[in-house]
């Protein structure tokens, strides 16, 4: 039985982004909504994810308080394995973890992942953060899912810097450079999800949130946006998602909005 | 014994840092960040270093806004929780600085390399990225084996790497626990070792449990004691991080005026770390960041 409960657009995209986690999956776990949509699907139905975190953490369990850093000291107590980033990475580099969750400042669409510099229209440049992981993430995992805010300027034809490849230029590119595996899966965004064309590998809207119209997501993309035959509507985040993520993020710091 | 390498914060980076050095720190991502070393470089007003690290918190953007950097080869500068860091972001933009930009692994294997003492690591990651293409310091080639094309990281040398650790003897050897990022690799890789530790205890202490010795202790330089070293960062058996002063930098960094009235008040504004914490963290806020839930090991038994 459904039954409506108030959410916000981030619940949505947290509850949209633990429903890519399978059980038994090794998840390399980043800040944020992906950190929260990993502990989501832990407590529900992938019981047996193990997380990795680039600090060089490994749990097997939720942390026992919420944590806005995965450095937080609650989640070092009592994890399954604490080493080295270099660890970590090497266990991404075997080939060993099956999914991945990135964000960006822009993204294009092969789903090249930009968080290093944009330049706008005038050619000024904005400088970001960098990689961090991110880039390693996007080479190296078994596949990535990204989760950002489906914005027009964000939603680029060409990403300004690729931090982290996705389909590069679509088609055989990331075999063509030497990338083992992976590629992005997944994007979750504040309007929708979206995938990859198999063969062209570029993105396809597949569901649209509750109460966004497809306009709305045409109209923030900078692309002429390829849209599923089968397009769906996200289902809204049940009670139970709700009431866990009201206890992983209390004062609503990061789905609040 | 040993002769003792414990020296003063301050004297230990009048010695260890000179202007122009290439200082590895940050080395724990999030965790056990040496705040109190960055702070008394600034207040000694050291120039054009190169700063080295994997996900920076806000310490790169602290000493990039005073002044006290020419260059960042990093993965990542920011503040963790509230995103992008303003003095790296005014500093990057207006080429004030040069970047080099690195993965945490990237970084991770630069730092690798030198402490294996080769000039480069071979790895699979980065390929098709603009990190690859930009960074002068990671190319791609042939394995000699398979043919099969790779990355290739050169190795970075520090000149010093600065760690904040729990406990320490006098001579450097130290226990660590908790997640160590980058920390070995970069320790092994430097040509210098500085420690601030949260408590200074025996020698006997530090060789009854060898498996948590950080690098051999003649890999060491100097020992500083320093507690409350890290702060707002989290020491793992010691205390919590400090969130609300994350969120109070982003807004006392916003504009280069508010940051230099943050400098004037919480750097240059007191002598050391004891008075930073009791003058602009004071007694309450400690308490509350103090470790509630703790947690014990069971010792183990390394007799014969």
């Amino acid at each position: 039985m459904a039954i409506d409960v108030p959410y916000t657009r981030s619940q949505l995209m947290v509850a949209a982004a633990a429903r890519e986690i399978m059980d038994h999956e090794v998840i390399f776990v980043g800040m944020r909504l992906p950190l929260l949509g990993f502990l989501l699907a832990k407590s529900l139905h992938a019981p047996n994810a193990v997380g990795v975190y680039e600090l060089g953490i490994v749990r097997d369990s939720v942390a026992p308080e919420p944590i806005l850093t995965m450095g937080d000291l609650p989640n070092l107590y009592r994890s399954a394995w604490l080493a080295d980033t270099f660890d970590a990475m090497c266990l991404l580099q075997q080939g060993l973890v099956s999914a991945s969750f990135i964000g960006g400042a822009q993204v294009d669409r092969f789903g090249n992942l930009n968080t290093t510099r944009t330049f706008d229209a005038e050619g000024r440049m904005a400088s970001l953060p960098g990689s961090g992981g991110a880039c390693d993430l996007a080479c190296l995992a078994q596949r990535h899912i990204i989760v950002m805010s489906h914005e027009r300027r964000r939603f680029v034809e060409r990403v300004d810097y690729i931090t982290s490849p996705g389909w590069g230029e679509g088609g055989t590119w990331r075999n063509d450079v030497g990338l083992p595996r992976g590629g992005p899966s997944t994007v979750i965004t504040t309007l929708g999800v979206l995938r990859f064309d198999p063969e062209t590998r570029e993105m396809l809207l597949t569901s649209i949130h509750p109460g966004v119209r497809l306009e709305d997501v045409l109209a923030q993309t900078g692309w002429d946006l390829s849209v599923s035959p089968e397009l769906s509507e996200t289902p809204a985040p049940s009670a139970e998602e709700i009431a866990l993520l009201k206890r992983f993020d209390p004062k609503g710091y990061w789905t609040g909005k | 014994m040993p002769p003792s390498k414990l020296l003063s914060l301050s004297e230990a980076v009048q010695r260890f840092v000179p202007d122009g050095s290439a200082v590895a720190l940050g080395l724990s991502l999030e965790t056990a960040i040496p705040f109190a070393f960055g702070h008394e470089v600034i207040r000694q007003n050291k120039r054009n270093l190169t700063l080295i690290g994997p996900i920076s918190d806000i310490l790169f953007d602290q000493l990039i806004g005073a002044g006290c950097a020419e260059k960042v080869r990093a993965a990542w500068v920011g503040n963790v929780i509230t995103g992008i860091g303003y003095n790296y972001q005014r500093a990057a933009e207006s080429r004030s600085i040069t970047v080099e930009h690195h993965s945490n692994f990237t970084i991770s294997l630069a730092l690798k390399a030198a402490a294996m003492g080769v000039t480069f690591l071979p790895s699979l990651t980065a390929l098709g990225s603009d990190i690859l293409n930009e960074n002068p310091s990671i190319t791609t080639m042939s394995c000699p084996f398979t043919g099969k094309r790779l990355s290739a990281v050169a190795a970075i040398r520090p000149d010093v790497a600065v760690v904040q650790v729990q406990r320490s003897d006098t001579s450097g050897n130290a226990h660590v626990w908790g997640c160590l990022g980058i920390t070995r690799e970069a320790c092994m890789a430097a040509e210098k070792v500085l420690l601030l530790a949260e408590e200074i205890v025996s020698s006997d202490m530090i060789f009854r449990d060898p498996n948590r010795v950080l690098v051999p202790g003649f890999r060491v330089s100097a020992v500083a004691h320093v507690p409350w070293g890290a702060h707002p960062s989290p020491m793992p058996g010691y205390y919590n991080r400090d969130h609300e002063e994350f969120l109070r930098y982003k807004n006392r960094s916003k504009r280069p005026e508010d940051f230099e009235a943050w400098l004037k008040s919480d750097v240059h504004g007191v002598p050391d770390r004891d008075v930073y914490m009791r003058r602009c963290i004071g007694e309450e806020r400690m308490q509350a960041l103090a470790i509630r839930n703790h947690s014990i090991a069971e010792g183990v038994d390394y007799g014969y």
